[in-house]
């Protein structure tokens, strides 16, 4: 297959799936035939892509063919590649936990069609190498998102949706001011070409405070300190599947694109932004598990401990050397697969007993050990219990805090590690474990083959991490030829800029007058 | 002209910032419109902006002949104008939903609705 249909393919089977769900729109059914089908595809696609570029290095496709500084490029690295195979995977585990959780209602008002959607959104913020293109799969994906959060249309969802909506479309302005702004200081919006552009722009001051503003606006879509306070107020409204998908991917897309906005596009004044990152990884770190500390219901926990959790990415980044990076692209892989994981325990322990409330959950030990058995192994691994794939993450960005010197953050990291374990104690203890009220006995709740069913997505999450857990040897790796290419950012460039096609027509242009100053020269 | 652009921009984020930040969530989604509307501009500025010819190419040749306006921008604005249409779109109707359940669009009742929850 070639590498240019390969390239695409993250893109176009969602697609032809949410087309497809839209013409079964009444059959249920084959609309989860459908997305489960989607969902292996897209994973099996970007495995192909894995090795393709093991094989043969970063590849670059052109769309619609013009030649790379003018039309819109898909570029895939390692960092693009790793983050496709781990939102397929939820995207497969997902599909199949929808299967009963989703109901008939939010199925026919084209919960399928949005969630394919989504995933179109999600896959092309990774694959593009393009800065208004970005822009465009981030709408892609906020859109989609709006109307998952609100399907189903019950008070509280539209509640939690509206903080959501307006902070995000906040967010996205931002965004795109940052990106006319770039684009008027350097003439060009391939991101490859502004890497070189933006250390020639004369006023580095100013391309600082471009950077600030891709700063909060990815900030935002990531819950970073201080513009986390939408994600605790809305991702415990949908319905399980929605938010374990939420969850573990979308601010996780925030994430990745600061990842590479700050390694390829901004890096002339790494000791002011990426110290300022610093700052803002400790403080979400504490604000998001402290702020869990006073939460009672099962996914607000969780949802405080995804605005921790970021922190930890986010430091891998700021400290801004190859092994703190690594550290942070396992981080992303450990925490997204773990995350979700939990989230879907949470919708298996509110089939159970009804609520999500800590307090009306407790004694689920007693009647399902497995559900038990299968929260540990997430929860364990997000407070960093040795041997989980969350210790080693912590002990890679750890040694890299101590190699730079950088001892409070360290401090930090692992204080914010004790309490997570304390958090999740919690919910084992108020949710698990017997209480001393009499009303356990009428709580057995039979398990219907729909609940069965969920217990397989959540199996298979947890067989994964205990995997990359005792077999972290092939991740390490990736994470680190990731870390490589995100350090040194030449290799990026010149696949791109390199790119055949661009050969072609790379003679010295006549200035369109309106492209400001800057002819490129090869 | 662009100094003319930047203060009408300006103005636009400065009224749009007042309006985000009052309570009705009518009027933070204007605030929004505004602000939306005001970075077109910015993008159509910062594109900079000459009277000259449109930026066609005559059959058979690689480049305009002269010097021609910026497409690019114009390119961008109208892919911005499109979105931001459709958040718009998806907005009310989210507000009106709202309205109907709650009997009030204004924030601080719905947060004390959530809060009610707990």
């Amino acid at each position: 297959m070639s590498a240019h249909l390969l390239l695409i393919l993250p893109l176009i089977i969602p697609f032809v799936a949410a087309v497809a769900a839209l013409l079964f729109a009444r059959w249920p059914t084959v609309q989860k035939g459908i997305n489960i089908a989607s969902m292996g595809g897209i994973l099996a696609a970007s495995l192909g892509l894995l090795s393709r570029i093991t094989e043969q290095g970063i590849q670059v496709t052109t769309i619609g063919d013009w030649p790379v500084p003018f039309g819109i490029v898909f570029v895939v690295d390692h960092l693009s590649v790793v983050m496709l195979i781990v939102s397929a995977i939820i995207g497969v585990a997902v599909a199949v936990y929808a299967v009963p959780d989703v109901d008939d209602a939010r199925v026919r008002f084209g919960f399928y069609p949005f969630f394919n959607l989504l995933m179109i959104g999600i896959n092309g913020a990774f694959l593009t190498g393009d800065l208004f293109n970005l822009y465009v799969w981030f709408e892609v994906m906020l859109i989609s998102s709006f109307v998952l959060i609100v399907l189903g249309n019950t008070d509280e969802q539209l509640a939690g949706a509206v903080k959501y909506v307006v902070i995000n479309l906040v967010s996205s302005l931002l965004f795109l001011s940052g990106v006319g702004l770039v684009y008027g200081m350097t003439g060009t919006l391939n991101m490859a070409e502004l890497s070189l552009a933006l250390s020639e722009v004369g006023q580095p001051g100013l391309v600082t405070v471009v950077a600030m503003l891709f700063l909060i606006s990815f900030g935002i879509k990531a819950a970073l300190f201080p513009l986390f306070f939408w994600l605790p107020a809305s991702y415990h409204t949908p319905p399980a599947s929605v938010s374990a998908f939420f969850a573990g991917l979308l601010t996780k897309v925030g994430v990745y694109a600061l990842f590479r906005v700050f390694t390829l596009l901004f890096t002339q004044d790494v000791g002011y932004t990426h110290t300022l990152l610093l700052w803002g990884a400790g403080l979400t770190m504490v604000t998001g598990v402290l702020g869990a500390a006073v939460q009672n219901d099962f996914r607000r926990v969780l949802s405080f401990h995804i605005v921790s959790q970021i922190g930890y990415m986010i430091m891998g980044l700021a400290l801004y050397t190859p092994l703190a990076i690594l550290g942070g692209v396992f981080y992303i892989v450990h925490h997204i697969i773990v995350k979700a994981n939990l989230f879907l325990v949470s919708g298996v322990a509110k089939r159970l007993r009804g609520s999500f409330r800590l307090k009306s959950l407790q004694g689920l030990y007693a009647y399902h050990p497995w559900l038990a058995t299968l929260f540990i192994i997430p929860a364990f691994s997000l407070a960093g219990f040795p041997p989980l794939s969350g210790f080693w993450a912590k002990l890679i960005l750890t040694i890299a805090g101590i190699e730079t010197g950088a001892y409070w953050i360290v401090a930090v990291a692992v204080a914010v590690g004790l309490f997570t374990m304390f958090s999740m104690t919690k919910i084992w203890v108020k949710a698990f474990l017997p209480g001393g009220g009499g009303e356990m006995a009428d709580a057995v709740s039979s398990m219907g083959l729909g609940t069965r069913v969920m217990y397989v997505p959540i199996a298979g999450l947890a067989a994964l991490t205990i995997m990359i857990s005792v077999f972290a040897g092939p991740v390490y790796d990736l994470a680190e030829r990731s870390a490589d290419e995100l350090y040194n950012s030449s290799e990026y460039v010149e696949a791109v800029l390199n790119h055949e096609e661009s050969a072609a027509d790379a003679g010295p242009r006549p200035g369109v007058d309106g492209r400001p100053g800057r002819v490129h020269a090869r | 002209m662009e100094t003319l652009l930047a203060l009408v921009t300006g103005a636009m984020v400065a009224i749009s910032v007042y309006l985000l930040l009052q309570r009705d969530l009518v009027r933070k989604i204007i605030g929004v419109v505004i602000l939306s509307n005001g970075i077109h501009l910015l993008i159509f500025a910062v594109g900079r902006m000459t009277r000259a010819a449109s930026p066609l190419i005559p059959s058979g040749e690689k480049y305009p002949p002269e010097v021609v306006a910026n497409p690019l921008s114009q390119a961008l604005i109208l892919t911005a104008i499109v979105i931001g249409f459709g958040l718009l779109a998806f907005s009310l109707v989210l507000i009106y939903r709202l309205h109907e359940s709650y009997q009030s669009a204004d924030a601080d009742v719905l947060i004390e609705a959530t809060l009610g929850d707990e």
